[in-house]
């Protein structure tokens, strides 16, 4: 199995994981009602969690540091998340948007790897199915619902939706070792995740009532897959690793 | 608007625009309407009724009711139903029940019949 | 996590002038007196509605308002296993604010207005999260004292006599056994840590203990004390009583980690009673009165929740349906 392949796989995973779920716990404490704040909070954690267990997969069989290290001490160039995980939570609208795009690449790019060739990604993929399940149907309602709410709920999604569209068009930003992956099917690659997306979402934005950009007219955000971020993630790693650096050897 | 921006530990609430503030009193205007839920903690176990959400409708309500009531333990499913279809005796009237648990004639501990076997076959050499 | 209530003088003298049926007053009071719950369709006093209202609906916004100071650390835990401990215990008080403000709609306020009661400055929270969390090593102590006096008080008042407020304490004192667990765990890897780790924790222990004493309320010998309310189960303990548990439960557990209070006079006494320096009642005053370091901060927090969340209620909400008042 070619492993340089599979770290890069699991590296982007982990990181768009830890960085949207970091950045969704914000919310956690002053959300717009206290149910929702609530269920946001779960969301968030669960993608602590998913991001968790991907870097135990990198150092228990790959060979790479902990979890903790990975995560809270590492250079902000080495990591791979898309430059939509990384924007700041913003409004609402916003926060919403990115979790219904985010999440529905995430449930498609789940059920693809649990065919994949490597089993503990096949297993972890079965796992979290359930979890991820609530997430695009609470992604799901609260588009509908936001989007034919009233006027005022209707722009917000539509602008925010058009906002956020060219930063989720590059989740699908392939690493250098895609086709090796392919070959040895351990993920069937960004393409065809992005193919079955577009077919997911596009009914059900329209549905809403909301227009979907076009893709070819969009200025894709690329770069994250190869360690170019926006400025956004260095502020936020500095946050994140702030307590963790006061002494990096100690335990916390 | 609010005139001084508040400089805070926490680096959360210094990204929040808090100058959108106005002053003056804040008017709480939606009133969602509220759902009773039940939990139902696994399969062949009866539903019991945990609280309430505020939700626009039972969709959301049961979101909602997953993570307020589900996010500890085992939980095989959940059950909502509007506050305003849920009908309910007076408490006034819990009267009516008082005598109930009287009725022992209802009750299996009322039928006890060993210490009479035992007696009839000690007297019949049984 | 909530503090004790105080009542004013005016309140106390209401409370004594009860103007009521005496046939179902003597009927309410038996029941209550038999141990007996009561639940939200039964007639109950006036007094007892609006004190238990006012009660509740305090303990909800401590929990909202409790959020924040530990919120302040939400993005800073310092490895996966505090990140995640501490989303979800700030979450709890999302939760607990629910469950609380759910027991109090009962009583006939809706949450709406009590959170603009809140954010008007007319109802008040627990002064003790009028404070900062200065360091990591805040949010520790926060999960395990501030968490622990508060488990004090709520696992008393869920002997209470009303229903759905035991209720939810129940499920409250159930969850906030994780808070306590998981911020002891945070206080003694503090302690058995590096210098740095314990000089952390040491002055955040200095910070906290002054507003750990104010937690429970002034000295009964000073509040304002109705029998009323006793008798009512509303109240359980006195604000002495409850101070003093919490000093017996916690401080040594402080102390078996070499860790210290700001007070050469705290020490147990022959009796079983506690003595500690007097901790200032008059900032206790000014801060309950608005002049606390962060009580400014937190209401615009809170108001900038409202505001900003204002959008999403507004297109959820169907006008044609009514709000009725939640049965439990």
């Amino acid at each position: 199995m070619n492993t340089t392949a599979l770290k890069e796989l699991l590296y982007k995973m982990a990181d768009d994981a830890l960085i949207i779920g970091h950045r969704n716990s914000e919310w956690t404490g002053i959300g717009p009602m206290l149910e929702e704040d609530l269920a946001f909070s779960s969301m968030a954690q669960d993608k602590i969690g998913h991001a968790l267990a991907l870097y135990k997969i990198l150092n228990e069989l790959l060979g790479e540091e902990s979890p903790d290290k990975i995560a809270f001490l590492r250079d902000e160039n080495k990591f791979k998340c898309c430059h939509l995980v990384e924007l700041p939570i913003g409004e609402y609208d916003f926060s919403l948007i990115r979790h219904f795009l985010f999440d529905h690449a995430e449930a498609i790019r789940y059920e693809m790897l649990s065919h994949s060739s490597f089993t503990p990604l096949a297993q972890l993929a079965k796992k979290v199915k359930g979890e991820i399940k609530y997430h695009t149907m609470h992604a799901d309602s609260f588009l509908k619902q936001l989007a034919k709410g009233n006027e005022e709920s209707k722009a917000r999604m539509q602008s925010a939706l058009n906002f956020a569209f060219p930063y989720a068009l590059g989740i699908f930003e392939k690493g250098d070792n895609e086709s090796e992956l392919i070959k040895e099917n351990i993920f069937a690659g960004e393409d065809e995740l992005k193919k079955q997306w577009l077919q997911k979402i596009r009914p059900i934005i329209e549905s809403a009532g909301l227009k979907l950009p076009k893709v070819e007219e969009s200025a894709i955000k690329y770069g994250g897959r190869k360690g170019f971020h926006t400025e956004h993630l260095k502020t936020l790693l500095d946050e994140m690793c702030e307590v963790t650096r006061l002494e990096p050897t100690a335990e916390w | 608007m609010s005139n001084n921006q508040i400089n805070s530990l926490d680096p959360r609430v210094n990204r929040l625009d808090l100058s959108r503030l106005k002053e003056g009193k804040v008017h709480t205007n939606t009133h969602l309407i509220t759902w009773e839920v039940f939990h139902l903690e696994k399969r062949g176990k009866q539903a019991v009724h945990v609280g309430v959400v505020h939700a626009p409708n039972p969709e959301m309500a049961l979101l909602m009711a997953k993570e307020t009531f589900g996010r500890r333990g085992k939980t095989a499913n959940l059950w909502v139903a509007k506050t305003s279809n849920v009908y309910t005796f007076n408490m006034q009237d819990e009267d009516m029940f008082e005598t109930t648990p009287e009725k022992t004639f209802r009750d299996p501990a009322a039928y006890r019949v060993r210490d009479r076997i035992e007696a009839y076959r000690e007297k019949h050499n049984l | 996590m909530y503090g004790n209530t105080h009542i004013t003088e005016e309140e106390a003298k209401r409370l004594n002038t009860i103007d009521e049926d005496p046939e179902k007053l003597q009927a309410f009071e038996e029941r209550i007196a038999n141990g007996e719950k009561i639940e939200p369709g039964d007639w109950m006093p006036k007094e007892y509605r609006r004190q238990l209202l006012r009660m509740i609906e305090q303990h909800a916004h401590s929990e909202i308002v409790g959020a924040l100071p530990e919120g302040t650390w939400i993005t800073r835990a310092p490895n996966f296993r505090r990140k995640l401990a501490l989303i979800a215990k700030v979450q709890d008080e999302i939760g607990h604010g629910q469950l609380l403000y759910s027991a109090a709609e009962t009583l006939g306020k809706t949450r709406e207005q009590m959170l603009e009661d809140l954010l008007n400055g007319k109802s008040k929270y627990s002064n003790v999260f009028n404070y900062p969390a200065v360091t990591w090593a805040d949010v520790a102590v926060i999960g395990f004292l501030v968490d622990g006096a508060a488990i004090v008080n709520q696992v008393i008042n869920s002997k209470g006599s009303y229903g759905p407020y035991c209720r939810a304490l129940e499920r409250i004192c159930y969850e906030e056994s994780f808070h306590l667990k998981q911020g002891h765990d945070n206080v003694v890897y503090l302690a058995t840590g590096t210098a740095k780790q314990r000089s952390m924790l040491q002055e955040a222990i200095n910070r906290w203990y002054r507003p750990l004493l104010h937690f429970f309320g002034p000295p009964d010998r000073t509040s304002q004390h109705s029998e009323k309310l006793m008798k009512w189960k509303v109240k359980l303990a006195s604000n002495d009583d409850m101070r003093n548990q919490f000093l017996d439960q916690y401080v040594p557990k402080i102390w078996e980690l070499g860790i210290t209070f700001p007070d050469p006079n705290l020490k147990k006494n022959n009796d079983g009673i506690w003595e500690f320096s007097d901790p200032d009642w008059d900032e206790f005053k000014r801060v309950i009165n608005g002049g606390g370091p962060c009580n400014k901060e937190r209401l615009e927090v809170r108001k900038y929740a409202e505001e900003a969340g204002r959008w999403v209620r507004n297109a959820l909400m169907n006008p044609s349906e009514k709000y009725t008042i939640p049965l439990a």
